[in-house]
């Protein structure tokens, strides 16, 4: 939607950069549309789509019934026959009903069909703990949906990269799962570019330059580690990556600064075992195990369901452990 | 009704229709080729699952093959109600509605095989058969999942011709301008009924006056059950219909003529009023639900009785007796049919040979067409393929 008073002096919100980007794409190419449930009239569960119906009409911004497999296996059937549908799915717990529509079709139609049948439609769904929001309604999926070739994985943690990155979805030709951290929904405000621009998927930004220790995360916690590294003591110099997308990865981002500082640490905020840090892990043994001047450390969530509001602190990572895991893999 | 009240129902035949000479029936317009050439796609599809069965057999088709046997007047008969534009898409029995739709035998034949001249490039295999540019959008192999993709693909059709006035750039696929009214055929079969995902679509469908006809190829058994033991209401599926608030109609799939002529009128009413609707098509499957089927759950009895109304034995009955040419000869004479069964045995043959004598793919392909542009630092690349040596080691 267009900018209001105070956008305009005080920057915009994760929310705003998103809506911003579907008005701008949805003005742009006629073939987009948005569906989900509340997308509508209500502008969504946390307003993304806010505005939106009045200017493209409920033919365009659709409110559906509560039918996640519905509602996914629908946009995959739109993009199918060319459309670009941008699906909503409320929250990432509810990706389950809709898994197989997923994980099943959308992935796979481009290499079932050998490409002559292609998905092009993005999902956006609210992600992630940190809003007292109970199990479902906060977890970390992630490393599944990057798990299933065919599908991208988009993990914006600002409003500049939520624009660039969801128009890249949108006019991307395959399928991207693009989460949208919910603790960052409007927590942060930046100034942004108002035209429409893109960032490539699959590449890693460099939030912080270091030496000693590369510091790896996606998501809110890219903002915890960023918290942590003002706690740091002053002679450290650490290296902080913000992955923006999992799925195509930028191994070459975290290679080349593993390489220069020798250490790893990787910070996220789904279960432990098995989550994407495992891969990023495996990633930096196999091509910099060489340089490698400690253990690559992980700082996740535990492995346990994501608990409900009064001990959701004691299950994400906070800036203290990523503190902690830097010291000691500095001091190994 | 009582399980065994139920199976009862299911295990008795249908007695056969005689058809009601009134007149202004759609396929009374329909010149005696039209009907020719149902008749010959129903005789090649059959003809093809023979060879399909065979060729299973001899382990030159692997994965698993689903054979259409005995339901051929279901696809030959809705699809011929459709235009060539309309898109269609299934569940994983087929081949028939791929051949149907006029999938060259050849491709179809030789993506069983896995062969990279197959319509998706040995790729897919029996579940999923795709040729766009005839608009089948696929075989699948999820049951009922399908219907959810069905009913988007009709809601882009509808989108296309209300919102867009313009049809979609498609790449690959012709006849499609200017944008106009469009039907969209999901199939799927009596075992999907109780997939939560087709209840949300006929929700969807029925909300959003989609343009889908859910056409439930009701052969009264879901893999090794029959209807009755899975299905709530099984004796009047139209009910499911009813609460989507779309219409259903119960068809007849054993006759190709009876069929079309109860079809055609709804899809006619589908595209000009844009609504969706719902077919419980009633037809029977002789072979197994796949090649490995004890077939514990019907008797060889039953499968008689549905051969006895066998629907390629009744058209060439009807073409070769009740219809007749302006001079009273029959539309089909015995020399005809006898060409027609040579012609198609030849063709079919010719398709085993194409798929037999075709290339498999290189195995390069397996890198191919996971995404559009190769994807740095995923597995499908050169840099993660199998036994690449790690420069540190």
């Amino acid at each position: 939607m267009p900018r209001t008073e105070a956008m305009i002096k005080q920057g915009l919100t994760l929310v705003d950069a998103i809506n911003e980007a579907l008005y701008q794409e949805m003005e742009r190419d006629t073939r987009v549309v948005c569906l989900g449930e509340d997308v509508g009239l209500n502008g969504g569960v946390f307003r993304v789509t806010e505005g939106l119906q009045k200017v493209f009409g409920p033919e365009r911004v659709i409110d559906t019934p509560l039918s996640e497999s519905g509602i996914m296996g629908t946009s995959i059937g739109l993009a199918m026959a060319g459309m670009r549908p941008v699906p909503e799915i409320q929250f990432e717990g509810f990706l389950g009903p809709a898994f197989d529509q997923l994980v099943n079709h959308a992935a796979r139609y481009r290499n079932r069909s050998r490409g002559s049948i292609t998905v092009p439609m993005t999902v956006r769904v609210p992600w992630g703990g940190g809003i007292h929001a109970p199990e479902l309604h906060s977890d970390s999926p992630e490393a599944i949906y990057a798990h299933t070739p065919g599908l991208k994985v988009v993990i914006p943690s600002t409003p500049y990269d939520a624009k660039g990155l969801l128009l890249s979805a949108i006019r991307d030709p395959d399928p991207v799962v693009f989460f949208e951290p919910k603790r960052v929904y409007r927590s942060h405000r930046e100034q942004i570019p108002e035209e429409a621009y893109t960032i490539p998927i699959g590449e890693a930004k460099v939030v912080a330059e270091g030496t000693d220790v590369t510091i790896v995360s996606w998501g809110a916690c890219v903002h915890t580690c960023n918290e942590a590294l003002d706690h740091l003591p002053e002679d450290v110099s650490a290296e902080l990556i913000d992955l923006r997308t999992i799925s195509p990865l930028d191994a070459e981002a975290i290679v080349r600064s593993v390489e220069k500082t020798g250490r790893c640490v990787v910070v996220h905020e789904a279960p432990k075992t098995a989550g994407f840090g495992a891969e990023i892990a495996t990633i930096v043994q196999e091509r910099s195990f060489l340089h490698l001047k400690a253990p690559v450390q992980r700082v996740a969530g535990f492995d346990v369901m994501m608990p409900y509001y009064k001990l959701e602190g004691q299950y994400l990572p906070d800036a203290k452990r990523v503190e902690e895991a830097v010291m000691q893999c500095l001091a190994y | 009704m009582s399980h065994a009240a139920a199976e009862l129902k299911m295990t008795t035949a249908p007695a056969p229709r005689t058809r009601p000479n009134t007149g202004g029936r759609s396929s009374d317009a329909l010149p005696a080729a039209t009907l020719v050439q149902w008749l010959r796609d129903m005789m090649l599809i059959r003809e093809f699952e023979n060879r399909c069965a065979q060729a299973y057999q001899q382990a030159k088709i692997g994965g698993f093959c689903h054979l259409y046997t005995g339901q051929e007047a279901a696809a030959v008969g809705t699809i011929a109600a459709t235009n060539p534009d309309d898109p269609i898409v299934t569940a994983y029995r087929d081949h028939g509605h791929a051949l149907a739709r006029g999938m060259d035998p050849g491709a179809c034949m030789a993506e069983m095989f896995g062969k990279a001249t197959g319509c998706a490039k040995g790729k897919g295999g029996s579940m999923h058969m795709f040729d766009k540019p005839h608009w089948l959008f696929g075989g699948h192999g999820i049951v009922g999942a399908q219907t959810a993709l069905g009913t988007g693909l009709a809601f882009a059709a509808r989108y296309e011709w209300e919102v867009l006035k313009r049809p979609l750039a498609n790449p690959g696929v012709t006849g499609a301008t200017p944008a106009k009214k469009k039907v969209c055929l999901t199939y799927l079969g009596d075992g999907a009924l109780n997939q939560g995902v087709l209840h949300e679509s006929m929700n969807l469908a029925g909300l959003w006056d989609i343009p889908v006809i859910y056409i439930v190829e009701n052969n009264g058994y879901s893999m090794g059950t029959a209807i009755a033991r899975g299905t709530t209401m099984a004796h009047d599926l139209t009910k499911k219909a009813e609460a989507y608030g779309m219409r259903g109609e119960i068809i007849d799939g054993f006759d190709v003529i009876d069929l079309y002529d109860a079809f055609k009128p709804l899809v006619d009413w589908c595209r000009e009023n844009q609504k969706p609707a719902f077919v419980d098509l009633k037809t029977y499957r002789y072979l197994g639900h796949s090649m490995s089927d004890p077939q514990k759950y019907r008797t060889k009895d039953e499968v008689e009785q549905f051969k006895s109304k066998d629907s390629i034995d009744r058209m060439a009955h009807v073409l070769m007796n009740e219809r007749k040419n302006k001079d009273s000869t029959p539309v089909l004479s015995e020399q005809a049919f006898t060409d027609l069964q040579t012609s198609i045995k030849e063709q079919v043959r010719h398709a085993m040979e194409f798929a037999e004598n075709s290339p498999v793919p290189d195995a390069s392909e397996l890198h191919t067409d996971v995404y559009l542009n190769p994807m740095p630092n995923l597995s499908p690349t050169a840099e993660y393929r199998h036994g690449a040596k790690n420069p540190l080691l």
